[in-house]
């Protein structure tokens, strides 16, 4: 038990950390690469054409994956920021500070490809549904954090404050999806409804979680890849850093 | 518990030193209200639909304007660190500025809404829910303000960053109060309204004075 602690709390620490993430990041970029030509070929090729929406659906594939991942992601940077915040690991804040940029990209996406898919299929661009509103508030929410924490200079305490941030949120972020839901239905009967989901073909959602796999693992390459970069800007002053460079 | 009374005596005794403080945060809400009817139209049944709507998100706009003074004069002179140092709890200090900062900036939209509502042709019954509903948003605003405004505390852009934070995680207050009076308009009864709202502000009291606390000592570091 001893041993296995002092072996895990070894990679808190920069200097071994950053080798370790550079041995990783080639890893899940191939991952990322299979999963995504595998979905791709899928999504594109084998999945059939659907009867009321036509090829159109096929932004399923992109949206889907990108909206799961802006959740998942906000859910792992608030486990790294009160981790760093319980445990005082340097790493733990630059994970949360390297996946926040990663999210809001996520968080982005889904919305642009939900307007994308939302006008030839209902006719609009955007509807004041519960889970788009939500979608949004979790973008605003990532834009909140690295605002934060680009706006405090001294980064020990950008990462603590962040890490406040993050955990606010993640005790906030069911309360906003329930009170945009009940709000929803209380004000409109919904024109559109999302949850009526026609029954999926097998080979769509085959797609779709081969889509979603390549995501992750292009969210952690890039997460470890950006981890990389903070180690060595917080960690310029050290000898370790100067014989990494060179 | 004294000290918790003394830390809301001081405040209230400060801020009517300084009237002008409290007051341009009222007449901010006042004006902005008006300001509604001038840009959308003087049309009566308009009006009095989108009225809940916009007197909430006026106090959501008149809370959030008078939270930066909120911690940011006692950390200028230094009382903040001796407060962080003094044997009562900090926590307990805290809650005592965010009532006195309620009572100065959350009361008096809580006792004028009443009059504004009536410029938007509210019910009397409406009017009473508005007010029971700001009743119990307007110190939830407080507390959730209370933990933006102290993880911004002396950080460059602070106003500005603090409406970035605090906005979104003012949602569902908002959703919830001015619901209220919409289900009340409507005829559904106001009643599972208010009812989460009491639940998130039982919930702030107790998580918003310690996060603000763990907030503040960051800043103080």
């Amino acid at each position: 038990m001893r041993q296995s602690i002092v072996h895990w709390f070894k990679f808190a620490s920069p200097q071994s950390f950053y080798p370790l993430a550079g041995r990783m990041i080639p890893w899940f970029w191939a991952a990322a690469a299979i999963f995504g030509v595998a979905g791709l070929w899928i999504s594109f090729f084998v999945a059939p054409t659907d009867a009321q929406q036509g090829e159109g659906y096929r932004i399923i594939f992109v949206h889907v994956p990108a909206s799961w991942m802006s959740m998942f992601i906000y859910l792992v940077m608030a486990f790294w920021a009160g981790l760093g915040l319980a445990l005082n690991t340097r790493v733990s804040g630059m994970m949360a500070q390297a996946l926040a940029p990663t999210g809001a990209l996520m968080a982005a996406l889904s919305l642009l490809t939900g307007a994308l898919w939302g006008k030839p299929m209902w006719g609009a661009w955007w509807v004041w549904d519960a889970r788009l509103t939500s979608e949004l508030i979790l973008f605003f929410l990532y834009l909140g954090f690295m605002a934060l924490q680009a706006a405090i200079d001294d980064p020990r305490r950008a990462d603590k404050a962040g890490a406040i941030l993050a955990l606010v949120g993640v005790v906030n972020i069911p309360i906003i999806y329930f009170s945009v839901k009940w709000w929803n239905t209380l004000h409109q009967g919904s024109t559109i409804n999302l949850n009526k989901a026609p029954s999926m073909a097998q080979t769509m959602l085959w797609g779709m979680l081969l889509m979603a796999l390549a995501f992750w693992m292009y969210s952690i390459a890039v997460a470890l890849m950006r981890v990389r970069a903070i180690i060595l800007e917080r960690e310029r002053h050290t000898e370790w850093v100067k014989h990494a460079v060179e | 518990m004294s000290a918790f009374l003394a830390t809301v005596r001081r405040d209230l005794l400060l801020a009517l030193r300084r009237k002008s403080e409290v007051l341009t945060a009222v007449f901010f809400f006042v004006i902005v209200t008006s300001l509604f009817p001038l840009g959308i139209g003087p049309e009566p049944v308009l009006l009095k639909k989108i009225a809940p709507g916009i007197l909430w998100v006026a106090a959501l706009l008149a809370t959030l304007l008078g939270l930066p003074r909120l911690f940011a004069a006692d950390h200028g002179d230094g009382t903040l660190e001796q407060m962080a140092l003094s044997p009562s709890p900090l926590g307990m200090l805290v809650a005592g500025k965010i009532l006195a900062h309620w009572l100065l900036c959350g009361l008096p939209l809580v006792l004028l809404a009443p009059v504004l509502g009536l410029q938007f042709d509210l019910d009397p019954s409406a009017l009473g829910i508005l007010t029971l509903a700001l009743l119990l948003g307007t110190p939830l605003l407080s507390l959730i303000g209370a933990i933006g405004a102290a993880l911004t505390l002396g950080v460059r852009g602070g106003g500005v960053l603090l409406a970035l934070l605090v906005l979104p995680l003012y949602i569902p207050a908002l959703i919830f109060g001015a619901g209220a009076v919409e289900a009340h308009i409507a005829g559904l009864g106001a009643g599972g309204h208010l009812s989460l709202l009491a639940a998130m502000l039982a919930l702030a009291v107790f998580f918003a004075p310690w996060a603000t606390t763990a907030a503040l000592r960051i800043a103080l570091e």
